[in-house]
This record gives C-alpha cells, structure tokens and sequence, in this order.
C-alpha cells in the first residue's frame, strides 16, 4: 500500500468583538429576538449606504500585527455578488483584490517538533443573516440580526498535515485573537467557524491533489473527526483508482461523515468588482503605530513573564495563560492581594478541579479577582481555616460571593478565643479517658483523634495549630 | 398675477414678504398641475392631502420665525421618483418597486425640510434612471411640454418637463450620464449635475453609485444655485460625500466674465452634431466673449471612449446595485412560484423592464470571470484617462463649453427603437460623469420646430461656482422661452 501525505489549509471566519455592526450602528449582540437588531442600511434596503466601522480595521490591522503580517497600506473592499435571501443586498462586502493583511504566518509545535503555518491573507467582510426553518408552517423565514456583523477572514497556506497540525494551529490562533480582544471566538455561537480544505498524495509527490472543502463542524473535535474521514475517504477513492471530485462537502458529526454539497461545476461566479460606496482605506504611519502600541502582551510573552516576576513555575505559567480569563484574573489578584503563588494554587488546583466537575471551559469562569484576593486574605490572617476556605471557594466559583460577608453570615470564622478552646479540650479529655491512656503510652494516633473530635465540636472553625498547643499543654 | 409662473427664489421672496401664503401657493400649483398632467403625465405620484397640511405647517413656521430667511422656504418641489421620500411611494418608475415606502427620507430630502420645502410629488423617470427619454418608465412615459409628439429626455425627463409645464417651481433630479442635464436641454430649463460628492447620495435609489449625482432642476441659474446650496454639503451616512467649505453657490450669481478662459473641444461641434444646435451653441459662445470672456477651441481627443467607458462601468454597478430586488424583501412578488429559484426568475422577469434587464445582462457579462480585464477594467483605465484628460484642459480653461445633447429632443418612440442611437445622444454628458465633474445645462434658444437647444458648461472638479457665474451672465442676455401652454 501507498503511503500518503494529507495536505492541508484552512479558511477562518471570525465575528470580530465591535459593539455595532461595520457598516451601521446596529448592536452586534448575539441572540435577540429575530430583526430586532437591524437598520435600513444592514438589511440593504434602496438607497441605503455603508459607512466603516474604524474598529474593524483595526481590530484586522491587530490580528494581521499579531500573526506576523504586512499590512496593506491602501486597501479597499469589493462586492461579492451571489442571490441568497440571507443576503439582501445580494452582495456581500468583501476584500478580494487588496486585503488588508497579507504574508503572515505561526509557529505551533506538535510533539516538540515547531513548525510554522503560514497566513496566506486576512480580509475584512460582513457577515450574512440566518435563514430558520419553522416546521409548523413547512416554511422558512430570515433573521437578519447577523447581517453585517463584521468578520475577518484568516486564510492559511496549504503548509498542516494532520489533524493534530490543525489543532494546534487552531488553538493558537484563537488564543492570540482572545488576547487581542478582537473576538470571543465561540464556536457554539459562530463567531468562530472553520472551513477545511483538505487533499491527499503520495508522500514525496511535487504536485497537490485534488482538494474538497469541508464545512459545518462546530468543535474542535468535529473538526478533527472531519479530517480523519475526509482523508480516508480521499485515500480510499485514490486506492479504488477513482478520482477526487473538487467539491464543497458538509459535515455531519452525528452521523460522522460528510457529504457533497455542491461541485466545482456549480461553482458561482461572484463578479467581484471594487464596492463602489466605499472609498479606499489609507492606513498611515501614525495610526499603524497607534494600533501597534495598543497591542497587549501575548501569551509566549506573558508566559515568560509570569515566571520571571511572579516567580511560578513554567507548568503553572503555561496552564494560566492557555486561556485569557484565567490569566487576566491571575493578573488582578495578584495585583489585589500581592500572593502569586497562592494565587497560582488556587487556579490551578480548585479552579481546574471545578471546571472539570462542570465540564466548562476556563473563558466561561466568572468570579472576579476581588473575592479570590478577599479569600486569600482571610486564610491569611488565620480568619478561616483551609478546610472552610475550599468551601467558600466553591462558593466563590460558583455564584461569585463575597468571601467576607459569607463567613461572616455562615459563622465559618476560625474561634480565636482561646478560653472557649480550652474548656472545650478540657471536656474532649474528659471524654476520651482511653484516647489520653494511648497518647502517654506513645501511640500517635491519638493525638490526631483529640485533635479531630476537637474541630467536629468547633464546627470545623477552630485553627488546627492552637488546638494542638492547647493540647499538648493539658495532657 | 399667475403665481405658477413665478421662480423659485421670486415665489420664495413673496411668501416671505406677506403677499402669497404658502397654501394659496401650493393650492395653485396643485391646481395646475393637476390640469395639465393629463397631458404631460410628469407625476408618477401627487402628494395633495400632505402638500396642504405641509403648507400650513411651513407658514406657520414662517410666522415664527423658525425658518429666518430660508429663500426656498414654502415653495412647492418635486421629486424624482428615485429620491426616498418616508412612508411615501419611492418607485423609481418600475414594477418591482410599485409598492415600496421606504421608511427613511434621502439626505436631500431632510435638507430640503429644514429649508421649509413642500413636497407636492413624485416625477416620473426612465425605470431606474436607465434611459434617455422617460419612456422606460413602468408607468408610461413623461411628454415634452413644448411639443408632446416629443420626449422630454431622460431619465429625469418628469422633473424637467414638470419644470417646464410650471407643474413645479422646481425639482430634484439625478444624473448618472447626463440624466439632469439632457432633460434640462430638451424642456428648455435649467439644471446642475455637481461634482461627485458634493451632494449626498444617502436615499438616492442606486443605479451606478460611482457616478451618480443629485441636483437641481429649474427656470434658471438663480433659482439652480439657491436649490444646490441647501441641498449640498457633507453628510456623515455617504461615504463619499466630500467635506467642503466652498458651497456658497449664490455668491457665484454675478454677471461678469471678464478675463474667463473658455475652451471648445473641437469634438464637441464636430460631426454627429446637429447644425442648428451647433449654430446655437457657438452663438451663447459669442456671447460670453463678447462680455469679456476669453474663447477658443481645443482637442480633447478622449470623447470617442467615454460611451462604451461609460456603458460598461455603470451597466456592471446597475447588474450588481439591483440584484436586491429580489421578491424577497419588499417592492413586486410574483404570484406563482415553485421554490427560490422560480421566485427570483419570475420577480425579476415580470418586474423589470427592457431597457433595465439589458444593462444589467450587460453589467454581469463584463463582469464575470475571464472578461473583467477586457472589459471592466479596461473602462476603469479609460475612466482615469478621460479625468487626467481634463485635469490637462482645465490647466488652460475656467470652464469648457459645449452642446448639452447631439439634438434638440427626439420624436416619442424614435430612440427606443434603436437603443444604440440612444446611447450616442449621451455623447456630451458622459465623461463629465467619469470624471466627476460639475456641469449645468441651460437653453440658449430654439430650434426651427421651436424645441429649445441646450448649452452645457462643464467645471473643474468644486469649480461650480464659476459655471454658475458663466451660465448667469450668459442668462442676462436672453429671454427666457417658454413653451406654449394651453
């Protein structure tokens, strides 16, 4: 059998983080109710013009800077023309001719080899509406909320040869986007979506196949389930001596396969041609440079800092800023409360251990720093214990409490009264005649039984290390 | 005294002064037009009941002083009917939009309420501004007030001819090729096409949005200055729309020419060109040298491009501007279908018209992979060298003078026959179009059939003040004709 070779590229779609929409001042919000969020320019109506939203150009200048791409110093958008009724103006506004950025490229690392994936371009362009089919009425009706949301397109070179290559690439590329603060990238939502273009050929062949784009995956893992298939099938046709048909495939992850959706023989032509209600965006040195000092600090850079200032450990550093909540909410604890290491513990032993529990993904945590900091505090200054601590972060994690006031009204504080311990140590001894006669008789373990019973008659709220000093002192 | 007959600025000055109410006007002019609109049919829409109560809204804001001396304030105007007016019929003379009320004025139109204007109605145009004769128009075409066998030009042929027919006192059209200025010329009054972005296209129904430019349509060069300074300036919602200090039109009104360069390009008198329209155009030509101005003529070799130029560029932005009209949305559905497709074939098919479906095939073709190099592209290139071709010329010229249409206004049904012959009648206009420049178009007399003839000045890009300076001392030396009405 013939070893094969799986080349490749991918076409990124991501909804850009503006308040309005691109070309008006429509809310960008996801979710409302049908037509709610639309004007007469987005939904194209006679007449209407485009103005640009500057935030989506420089929200691409951001992500083009971030990716290692030249920027167009003159760009312009172009009409993408097709009839859909998602579309109303039956164009959509697009970059063909002169994107904004060009020649970019990142640097993943699979299995400690790193490698670098290029970016062929990233164009700016407005989104479609939804199209939702009412089953009760057997008819389809148009949403046109999504229409001219904005959108850069992030268009890769052919260089990713496995699915674990893509991954890789993908996890990237959202992280440095997360970081911009250029989008939220959820794909559950769209405002993420991946399309794959994928061909085999025989390790070493000079000349790609014939290559399919895949559609329609919504997780990361769909888009690796994709992968794997569409490359067994395209070996399988190969082996068969039948050949790959250049088409457009939708995936199904139920049912774990793909199937054609159009061929390149229906492919439409767009008759594109510059749009001519826009004028050409001049992109000056001044406003580049702008844009360039607004670039927040990476995650490769963050990283090395973390370890350097904060003094944590790489693993610890790596795991915090896989995501841009966590490290931000690292940040500004450790600014409110001067810990990074307890900081750093309690991410990633509690935090991890409860997103886990409730299968979430560290960009959904929601407490803030200031009650972390708080919690911190209090185990600080001996005002809670450890055990009670893990409690109330739970809490904290949960509902976002205010550790301070949850204490407080639980009655969860550590006793500090040190007359209250003392009789209540007095009457465990008195108790437990046995457990005092295995103490003296050097048996250990009892001490840790005194010592319990103590805390179950404290509630749990007594510091553990005046309990055993007290102890010590009356046996 | 015959109200109707008065001008814009005349009418304007009198409802200030107390002697004409706003409703003793706009009742007059309902009352006229709505008589001689049966001959002329310039109105696709007439709006009576709102005209009225604006009137009274409008005197009152007079009385109060809310309107300070706004010179057009309570005098009636009418629209083309590719101008968004709110909840009012915006049709563009078509069958796909024959129920469309856009719920958004156009800029102009904002700007004319602010200036106390009164709506009385919407005119007729050929269907979506494509056409040269107002006989494309869904709703029957518009006649020539001076001759009815003749057309009144076009597309803006409703709002000249309702000009003409003292149907309006004035109006706003738009010109894309010459659809201003041609109409202008053929009823004998008087209209502007400013520079590519003087004037906000926000509202204005597109046909080709490179090219597309608002103005004014009226009985002179004053009333035309008046009406272009409140409708012009920037507007935030039309990305192309210029910011520029320099809109005092009425400062240009002065009767002086004095030491004024104006060129002929020899093309423009040469062959093609009728001699009676030739004789009076090197006439007003005479004229203005005779007041002080300096004539000659020039080669500007770049007129044989500018039609097929034009053609391609404003039938590929038509194919794409009106794909939206879709069935879908709003304007005409037809009635049958069977899925998508069918509703979009049948809607288009049964909703456009000729001429419409023949600029947009056009429009798709030479835009579509394998022939947008030769065709779009290459009319992009011919585009630049037409504007670099009177960049050279204005280095030498104020303003460059010549006829505004081959001839005066052809016989009803005579262009639609032979659509190629239509074309070439914008010889003139076009390139003033591609190279964005300001024009106006004003009579400089009649023909033997008594058609008026039209004299068009062409100015530097923003140079509008001096063709209105040129158009008003020319106007100084001549009677204004009027077509006999009834």
């Amino acid at each position: 059998m013939k070893v094969y070779e799986t080349v490749i590229g991918l076409e990124v779609h991501v909804e850009l983080a503006t308040k309005s929409k691109i070309f008006c001042s429509c809310t960008t919000e996801f979710g409302g109710e049908p037509n709610t969020h639309c004007c007469p320019v987005c939904t194209g109506m006679p007449g209407t013009l485009p103005v640009l939203n500057k935030k989506v150009v420089e929200y691409a200048i951001a992500a083009g800077l971030a990716t290692g791409c030249t920027i167009t110093r003159r760009c312009k958008f172009d009409r993408k023309n097709y009839f859909y009724p998602d579309l109303p103006k039956a164009y959509q506004v697009s970059q063909l001719y002169l994107p904004i950025c060009r020649n970019g490229g990142i640097e993943i690392e699979v299995d400690g080899v790193k490698k670098t994936i290029g970016i062929h371009e990233i164009h700016m362009e407005e989104d479609a509406g939804k199209l939702v089919h009412d089953p009760w009425d057997d008819c389809t009706l148009v949403d046109y909320n999504r229409c001219g949301v904005p959108l850069i397109e992030i268009v890769s070179e052919p260089d990713m040869r496995s699915s674990d290559e893509v991954i890789a690439y993908l996890d990237k590329l959202k992280l440095i986007l997360q970081y911009l603060g250029v989008s939220d990238c959820k794909m559950q939502e769209g405002s993420l979506r991946v399309d794959i273009n994928l061909s085999v050929r025989e390790l070493g062949a000079k000349e790609y196949g014939t290559r399919t784009e895949m559609k329609n995956m919504n997780s990361f893992k769909a888009i690796a389930r994709a992968i794997e298939g569409e490359r067994k099938r395209q070996i399988e046709l190969l082996e068969y001596g039948k050949p790959v048909v250049q088409e457009t495939r939708r995936w199904d992850d139920n049912k774990d396969s793909s199937f054609a959706m159009r061929s390149k023989e229906d492919a439409q032509d767009y008759r594109y041609f510059p749009e001519p209600d826009l004028v050409p965006i001049e992109i000056s040195d001044e406003w580049l440079e702008e844009i360039q000092k607004k670039q927040p600090e990476l995650r490769d850079e963050k990283m090395l800092r973390y370890e350097k200032e904060y003094d944590i450990p790489e693993y610890d550093a790596s795991i915090i800023t896989g995501s841009k909540k966590l490290a931000d909410i690292f940040e500004a604890t450790v600014a409110l409360c001067k810990k990074p290491k307890e900081v750093s513990n309690w991410l990633m032993v509690e935090t991890m251990r409860l997103l886990k529990e409730f299968e979430m993904d560290p960009e959904e945590v929601q407490f803030s720093p200031k009650n972390l900091a708080k919690l911190i505090h209090l185990i600080d200054s001996n005002g809670i214990n450890r055990t009670v601590a893990k409690e109330v972060f739970e809490k904290i994690f949960g509902e976002d409490i205010d550790p301070e006031k949850y204490v407080e009204e639980h009655g969860l504080k550590i006793v500090n009264d040190e007359g209250t311990l003392r009789s209540t140590i007095e009457r465990i001894i008195k108790e437990n005649p046995q457990s005092v006669e295995d103490y003296h008789a050097g048996k250990t373990k009892a001490m840790g039984f005194l010592v319990g019973q103590t805390m179950k008659e404290m509630k749990g709220k007594a510091d553990p290390g005046m309990i055993n000093k007290i102890l010590l002192e009356l046996l | 005294m015959d109200i109707t007959s008065l001008t814009a600025l005349e009418l304007g000055k009198k409802i200030r002064s107390g002697e004409i109410s706003v409703l003793e006007a706009t009742k007059a002019q309902l009352e006229i037009l709505k008589a001689r609109d049966k001959e002329y049919h310039a109105y696709v829409t007439i709006f009576e009941e709102e005209a009225l109560s604006r009137a009274k809204e409008v005197q009152s804001l007079i009385d109060t002083g809310e309107l300070g001396d706004s010179p057009l304030a309570g005098v009636p105007v009418a629209i083309k009917d590719n101008i968004c007016t709110k909840g009012n019929l915006t049709t563009c003379s078509s069958k796909i939009l024959n129920n469309f009320k856009p719920p958004y004025n156009a800029e102009v139109i904002e700007r004319l309420n602010r200036a106390g204007a009164v709506i009385i109605g919407k005119v007729n145009m050929d269907e979506f501004a494509m056409g040269s004769t107002t006989e494309t128009s869904y709703y029957g075409p518009t006649l020539n007030p001076w001759n009815t066998a003749h057309v009144p030009g076009g597309s803006s042929g409703g709002a000249a001819a309702a000009v003409a027919a003292e149907e309006a006192f004035y109006a706003l059209g738009s010109d894309t090729g010459g659809s201003i200025r041609q109409p202008s010329a053929f009823c004998g009054v008087t209209g502007i096409k400013p520079t590519y972005g003087t004037v906000s296209r926000y509202g204005l129904i597109a046909y080709a949005s490179s090219l597309d430019q608002i103005g004014p349509i009226a009985r002179d060069v004053s009333d035309c200055a008046a009406i272009l300074e409140v409708i012009s300036g920037h507007d935030g919602k039309d990305s192309t729309s210029i910011h520029s200090d320099n809109i005092k039109y009425t400062t240009a009104l002065v009767d002086d020419v004095k030491g004024m360069k104006i060129g002929i390009p020899k093309g423009y008198i040469g062959k093609g060109l009728d001699s009676e329209v030739r004789d009076g155009v090197l006439k007003a030509a005479k004229v203005l040298e005779s007041k002080g101005a300096i004539v000659e003529e020039f080669d500007l070799d770049i007129v044989d491009y500018a039609i097929p130029a034009y053609y391609v560029i404003a039938s590929a932005e038509a194919s794409s501007n009106l794909s939206r009209y879709d069935g879908v949305k709003y304007g005409y559905r037809t009635k049958d279908f069977d899925g998508l497709q069918d509703v979009y074939k049948k809607t288009r098919s049964e909703g456009f018209g000729m001429e419409v479906k023949r600029r947009m095939m056009i429009g798709a073709f030479v835009l579509s992979s394998g022939y947008y190099d030769a065709y779009y592209n290459k009319a992009l290139k011919v585009k630049a060298r037409i504007k670099e071709g009177f960049d050279k010329a204005f280095e030498r010229y104020d303003i460059i003078l010549g006829p505004t249409a081959p001839t005066t206004a052809t016989r009803i049904g005579e262009s639609l026959s032979d659509p190629l012959k239509m074309y070439l009648g914008d010889i003139y206009t076009v390139s003033v179009n591609l190279a964005g420049l300001p024009a106006i178009s004003l009579p400089c007399g009649v023909d033997r059939n008594r058609l008026p003839i039209g004299l068009q000045l062409i100015g530097r890009p923003f140079g509008e003040a001096d063709i209105i300076r040129a158009a008003y001392s020319y106007e100084q030396t001549r009677e204004y004709a009027r077509p006999d009405l009834r």
